[in-house]
C-alpha cells in the first residue's frame, strides 16, 4: 500500500498566489535592492545617451567649439575665453570631458546593444534551425559555434578588425560575430528540452503541426535564459569595444568611443594629468557594473534550479 | 579511454587545419605590405620585384600550399620588419607571455576559491554578500582602465612599483622566467593582479554557485550525519565535488588569459607575444600575425584536448563507467 | 528500565517568509533497546523531519522550538553543536532513502567509511579499514577488499543500500534512525534489507526508528509502531494491536486502503481529500475535513492521551 506521491521531507508548501506571471517577476525582480540600484543606474545612463546632443556643455567634435589654450585642465578650471567651468577637465585638445564622456557613453550604448541585437537575431535564427533540422545542419552550425566558442572573443574579434579596418559597422559586425554563438547554443538547448518532452506527449501531435508546435512552445520557454545572455552580453559587448578601441582597433578618431578617450590620456598619467583616463573609465565602469546587476537578478529570478 | 583519447586528438588536429586556412585566409586580406616596405617612390617593375620575392604575386591557393607545407617544417616565414623567422620572434616573446598568464592563473585561483567557498557557504550573511558584490564589481571593470588606475597610484602617487617593462629573469628549465627574482617581481606584480582581476571574480562567482549547489546535495546532509566535522565535510566532500568542474573551467579560462594579456601587455610594455602582435597588427607584418595565431591556435588546441582528457580521469564516474556492479 | 529513547512534546518550526511551518508539533515517541519502532504517515506528515530533529539536523529556517529528547538519560537539546557532532554517526546513525545521492560519488567507499570511524575514534587508519571490513561483512557484503576500492556509481541500488546500512552500524550505535531506506529499491532487494535489519538490531541490541509510508513493511518488521499526521502522532501503540484495533479513524483508513486487504471485486476503499498544508494549520483536528467520524467536539484539536499501557491515542471518537 503506497498512499505516497512523492516521498518529501521538507515541509509542505503553501499553494501559490494567483499573479499574473509578469507581476510575480517584478515583486521577485525587486527583491534584490542592488538590482534596482542597477536599474536606475542603467535608466539614468541610457537618458544620458540619448539626449547626449542636448545636454553636453559642448560638443566635443566640433572643431570650431575647441579652444586648444583650454587644454590639459584640470577638473573644476574654467576657460580661459568663455569662463565656462570644465567639471571634470579637459583633454589634449581642450575638449569638455564631461561632453566627451556624455558623447563615448552614446556610442558605446549604440554599439553594445545593437550588436547584442542583431547578434541575438542570428543566433537565434541558427539555434532554432539547427534544433529544429538536426542532422547535418545541427552538426555544422553546433561545430562551427563550438569552435569559436573555445577562443576568446577578443582574439577573433581583434583580427576581424584588423582584416575589416575600423568604422563603426565593422565593429558591430565583429562584435556579432563574437556574440552569436552564445544564443545559437542557449536557443538550441532549450529547443532540444522542449522537443523531448514533446515525444513523452503524443507522438502524433507532433507529426501533425510540428511547425507551430515547435515555435509556440519553444520561443517562450526559450526566452528566459536568452533573456539572461543576453544582458549580460551587452555588458560584454560594451566592454569587448572599449579594449578595442584602446587598442587602437575599433572605432575612429572621428567617432571616438570611451575607449579611445581612455587611450588618448594614457601617455599623460605619468606626468599626473590622470582626469583625462580617468573619469572615462568611471563612467564606462559604471555603465557595466549596473548591466551586471540588472542580469545577476535576472539570473537568480529566472533560475528554476536555485527554487526551493 | 584510449578510443576516446584518440579521437579527440584527431579532431583537434582537423580544427587545427581549418584554423590555420581560415588564420591564412584572413591574414591575406588585411592589406599590401608591398605598399609599406617598398620605397613609395619605387616604380612598378621595383613593385613587381619586391613582390615576386616575398612570394605574393602567386594565386592565393598556391599561396596557402606553401605556407601549409612550410609550417608542417617549423617555418612560418620571415617578418617583414625585422627580417627573421616569424615563429622564432614569436618563441622569443612566448615566455613571458606565458609567465605573466600563469602568474595571473595563480592570483586568481588562490584568491577567488577560498572566496568563492566562503560566498558559498554563507550566501545570506554580510561577508558572502559583500563578496559577491565585490565579484560584480571586479568583472565590471575595464581591465586597461583598472590598468591605468594601478600604474595611477602605485607608480605615479606611491612610487612603489614600476610602470612599465619585465624585470631581470633567471633561467628555469631553459627558459628565462622573471618572477624568482626580486625586481621581476616588482615588474610583474600590476600587470598579473590586472590580469587576474577578471577571472578571478569569474572563478569566485562560479565556486559560490557550485558550492551552494553542493551543500543542498544529500551526500553533504549524509556526511553531517555520520558526524563529521564541518571542516571535513566542506574541505573534503563538497571540494571534490565542485573542484571537478572547476578545474575543467580553469584550464579553459587559460587560454582566455593569454588573450586578454594582449591588453595588458600594452598598457604595462610587457615584451610578451601579445605587444607583438599589436605591433605587427599596425605594421602589416603578416608572418608574424599568422605564425601569432597559429601559435595561439595550437596552444589553444592542446589546452583543450589536455582538459577533456583530464575531465575524463579526474571524474571517477566518467573514468570508470557507470558499470552494474557485479555482484 | 528507561527507555533508550524518549521524546516528549517535540516541536520543530520552519519559519518562512510565507509563515510558519510546523513540521513536528507535539511528538511523543519511546525506544526501547533491541527493539524496533515504525513510524508510519504520508508524505508531509512530518516523519523524516522527526528522525532529522532526534539527529540535531535541522537545517535554516527551521529549528526545534520546544521539547525534549532523552538518549539514554542525556538531554539532547540542550547539547552545543559539537557535543552533537559526537553523537551523531556515533550514538545515533542515519540512514537515508536514496543511496545513490548520500554516498559521495567522487569520493571511495573506503574513504567514506573510514571516516564514519576516524571522526570519532582516535584509531590508526589501519583499524579504521579493519573495522570497515567487519561492518561490510555483517550486511552480508562478500569479499571487501574489492568493494572498497570502489566508487558508489559502480555498485546496484540494493549494495549501495547495504553499504550505507554498514556506514551507519560501523560505530555501534544505540539508535538508528532509517528514512525510508528501501522505498528506492526493489521489491526483492527490499525484503533482503529488512530482514538484515531486523537480525542486526536483535543482534546488536540498538533501536531502530524505521520512518516509512507504508503500512505494509512496517507490519512485518516492527515492534511497535506511531502513526504520524500533519506534523502530530495520532496514534501509537504495539504493532499487532494497532492492526488488529486501529482506534483513529485516519489508521483504520490508512489500513483499509491497503490493496491485500481488499475484498476482491470490491471497490478500493480510500481517505477522501488531501493532506492539509503545515502551514494552515487550524484550530481544530487536523484531520477533520476527512474523517468519517467527525462530531463537533473535533473543532478543537485533542491532547494525546494515554488510554492504555504503551497506548495512546489522540482522538475525541475513537473507532471503539
Amino acid at each position: 500500500m503506497s498512499i505516497a506521491v512523492e516521498p518529501a521531507d521538507a515541509p509542505v508548501a503553501p499553494e501559490p498566489r494567483e499573479q499574473s506571471p509578469w507581476r510575480r517577476f517584478a515583486s521577485e525582480f525587486a527583491e534584490s535592492k542592488l538590482a534596482l540600484l542597477g536599474l536606475a543606474m542603467l535608466l539614468a545612463i541610457a537618458t544620458i545617451a540619448i539626449t547626449a546632443p542636448w545636454i553636453s556643455p559642448q560638443n566635443p567634435y566640433d572643431l570650431a567649439q575647441l579652444d586648444v589654450l583650454d587644454s590639459k585642465l584640470a577638473p573644476g578650471e574654467h576657460s580661459s575665453s568663455n569662463g565656462k567651468t570644465y567639471w571634470l577637465g579637459t583633454d589634449d585638445q581642450g575638449r569638455d570631458m564631461l561632453s566627451g564622456i556624455f558623447y563615448g557613453l552614446r556610442i558605446s550604448l549604440i554599439v553594445g546593444v545593437s550588436s547584442t541585437v542583431i547578434a541575438l537575431a542570428v543566433g537565434l535564427a541558427l539555434g532554432l534551425a539547427a534544433a529544429y533540422f538536426g542532422g547535418w545542419v545541427d552538426a555544422i552550425v553546433m561545430r562551427i559555434a563550438d569552435i569559436q566558442l573555445s577562443f576568446p572573443a577578443i582574439l577573433i574579434a581583434l583580427v576581424l578588425l584588423a582584416v575589416l579596418g575600423q568604422g563603426v559597422d565593422k565593429i558591430i559586425v565583429s562584435l556579432v560575430t563574437v556574440q552569436w554563438a552564445y544564443y545559437a547554443r542557449t536557443v538550441r538547448s532549450a529547443a532540444l528540452v522542449e522537443r523531448q518532452k514533446e515525444y513523452i506527449e503524443a507522438a502524433r501531435v507532433l507529426a501533425l503541426s510540428r511547425p507551430r508546435i515547435v515555435l509556440r512552445h519553444l520561443l517562450p520557454n526559450c526566452l528566459p535564459p536568452l533573456i539572461v545572455v543576453a544582458t549580460v552580453q551587452v555588458a560584454h559587448a560594451i566592454q569587448l569595444e572599449a579594449a578595442l578601441s584602446f587598442l587602437g582597433l575599433g572605432l575612429p578618431i572621428t567617432e571616438p568611443s570611451i575607449g579611445l578617450l581612455i587611450s588618448n590620456g594614457f601617455q599623460y598619467l605619468l606626468s599626473g594629468k590622470y582626469w583625462i583616463s580617468f573619469y572615462p573609465g568611471v563612467a564606462l565602469l559604471l555603465t557595466i557594473v549596473a548591466i551586471n546587476l540588472v542580469a545577476d537578478q535576472l539570473r537568480d529570478v529566472l533560475n528554476p534550479r536555485l527554487k526551493k | 579511454m584510449l578510443a576516446f583519447t584518440i579521437r579527440r586528438l584527431g579532431q583537434s588536429l582537423l580544427v587545427l587545419l581549418v584554423m590555420s586556412f581560415l588564420v591564412f585566409l584572413g591574414v591575406y586580406a588585411i592589406g599590401n605590405p608591398v605598399e609599406l616596405l617598398v620605397n613609395p617612390q619605387a616604380d612598378a617593375i621595383e613593385r613587381a620585384r619586391a613582390t615576386a620575392a616575398l612570394g605574393l604575386d602567386k594565386p592565393m591557393l598556391e599561396q596557402y600550399w606553401v605556407f601549409l607545407s612550410r609550417a608542417a617544417h617549423g617555418d612560418l616565414g620571415r617578418s617583414f620588419v625585422f627580417n627573421i623567422p616569424a615563429i622564432q620572434l614569436i618563441l622569443d616573446k612566448l615566455p613571458a607571455t606565458l609567465e605573466l598568464a600563469f602568474c595571473a592563473m595563480v592570483i586568481a585561483v588562490t584568491i577567488g576559491i577560498p572566496l568563492g567557498l566562503v560566498a558559498g557557504l554563507k550566501p545570506n550573511s554580510f561577508i558572502g554578500r559583500a563578496i559577491m558584490a565585490g565579484s560584480i564589481f571586479g568583472f565590471s571593470l575595464p581591465s586597461f582602465w583598472v590598468g591605468l588606475v594601478l600604474i595611477m597610484v602605485f607608480s605615479v602617487q606611491l612610487g612603489w612599483l614600476p610602470p612599465n617593462g619585465r624585470g631581470e629573469t633567471v633561467m628555469l628549465l631553459g627558459i628565462p622566467v622573471s618572477f624568482l627574482t626580486l625586481d621581476g617581481l616588482r615588474h610583474i606584480a600590476m600587470p598579473a593582479v590586472n590580469l587576474a582581476l577578471f577571472k578571478l571574480s569569474l572563478l569566485v562567482r562560479l565556486t559560490r554557485g557550485s558550492t551552494r549547489e553542493a551543500v543542498l546535495q544529500d551526500y553533504v546532509k549524509f556526511a553531517r550525519a555520520k558526524g563529521l566535522s564541518q571542516r571535513r565535510v566542506v574541505g573534503v566532500h563538497v571540494l571534490k565535488n565542485i573542484l571537478i568542474p572547476i578545474v575543467t573551467v580553469i584550464g579553459l579560462e587559460l587560454g582566455s588569459v593569454i588573450a586578454f594579456a594582449i591588453i595588458t601587455e600594452s598598457i604595462f610594455a610587457w615584451p610578451g607575444s601579445g605587444k607583438l602582435l599589436i605591433d605587427s597588427i599596425n605594421q602589416l607584418d603578416r608572418p608574424v600575425i599568422v605564425a601569432y595565431l597559429l601559435v595561439i591556435v595550437t596552444i589553444f588546441i592542446g589546452i583543450n584536448f589536455v582538459v577533456d582528457v583530464l575531465y575524463s580521469v579526474l571524474d571517477p564516474r566518467v573514468r570508470l563507467g557507470a558499470a552494474a556492479a557485479a555482484h | 528500565m528507561s527507555a533508550l529513547l524518549e521524546v516528549t512534546g517535540l516541536r520543530t518550526h520552519f519559519f518562512t517568509k510565507v509563515g510558519v511551518v510546523k513540521a513536528v508539533d507535539d511528538v511523543s515517541l519511546r525506544v526501547e533497546r533491541g527493539r524496533i519502532l515504525g513510524l508510519v504517515g504520508e508524505s508531509g506528515s512530518g516523519k523524516s523531519m522527526t528522525g532529522y530533529s532526534i539527529l540535531g539536523l535541522v537545517d535554516e529556517p527551521g529549528r526545534i522550538v520546544e521539547g525534549s529528547i532523552l538518549l539514554n538519560g542525556t538531554e539532547l537539546t540542550r547539547l552545543d553543536a559539537a557535543a552533537w557532532r559526537r553523537l551523531r554517526g556515533n550514538r545515533i546513525a542515519m540512514i537515508f532513502q536514496d543511496p545513490m545521492m548520500t554516498l559521495n560519488p567522487v569520493l571511495r567507499i573506503d574513504t567514506q567509511m573510514t571516516e564514519a570511524v576516524l571522526a570519532h575514534h582516535a584509531v590508526s587508519k589501519h583499524t579504521a579499514l579493519e573495522r570497515a571490513r567487519a561492518a561490510l561483512a555483517r550486511v552480508g557484503i562478500p569479499s571487501p577488499d574489492e568493494r572498497l576500492r570502489a566508487y558508489p556509481h559502480q555498485f546496484s541500488g540494493g549494495m549501495r543500500q547495504r553499504v550505507a546500512i554498514a556506514i551507519a552500524l560501523i560505530n555501534n550505535p544505540d539508535l538508528i534512525i532509517a528514512d525510508e531506506p528501501t522505498t528506492a529499491l526493489d521489491v526483492t532487494i527490499q525484503g533482503q534489507i529488512l530482514s538484515e535489519v531486523q537480525k542486526l538490531c536483535r543482534e546488536t541490541g540498538a533501536g531502530l526508528i524505521w520512518i516509512s509510508h507504508d503500512l505494509a513493511v512496517i507490519s512485518g518488521l516492527a515492534d511497535e509502531v506511531c502513526v504520524m499526521y500533519a506534523g502530530r502522532i495520532v496514534e501509537s501503540g504495539s504493532v499487532v494491536e494497532i492492526l488488529e484495533h486501529p482506534m483513529h479513524p485516519y489508521t483504520r483508513g490508512l489500513l483499509d486502503s491497503v490493496p491485500s486487504r481488499n475484498t476482491p471485486g470490491r471497490p478500493l476503499s480510500q481517505i477522501p481529500g488531501m493532506t492539509p498544508s503545515l502551514l494552515k494549520l487550524g484550530a481544530a483536528c487536523a484531520f477533520r475535513e476527512r474523517c468519517p467520524r467527525a462530531i463537533e467536539p473535533c473543532g478543537v484539536a485533542p491532547a494525546a492521551r494515554e488510554i492504555a499501557a504503551h497506548r495512546t491515542l489522540r482522538c475525541v471518537n475513537p473507532i471503539a
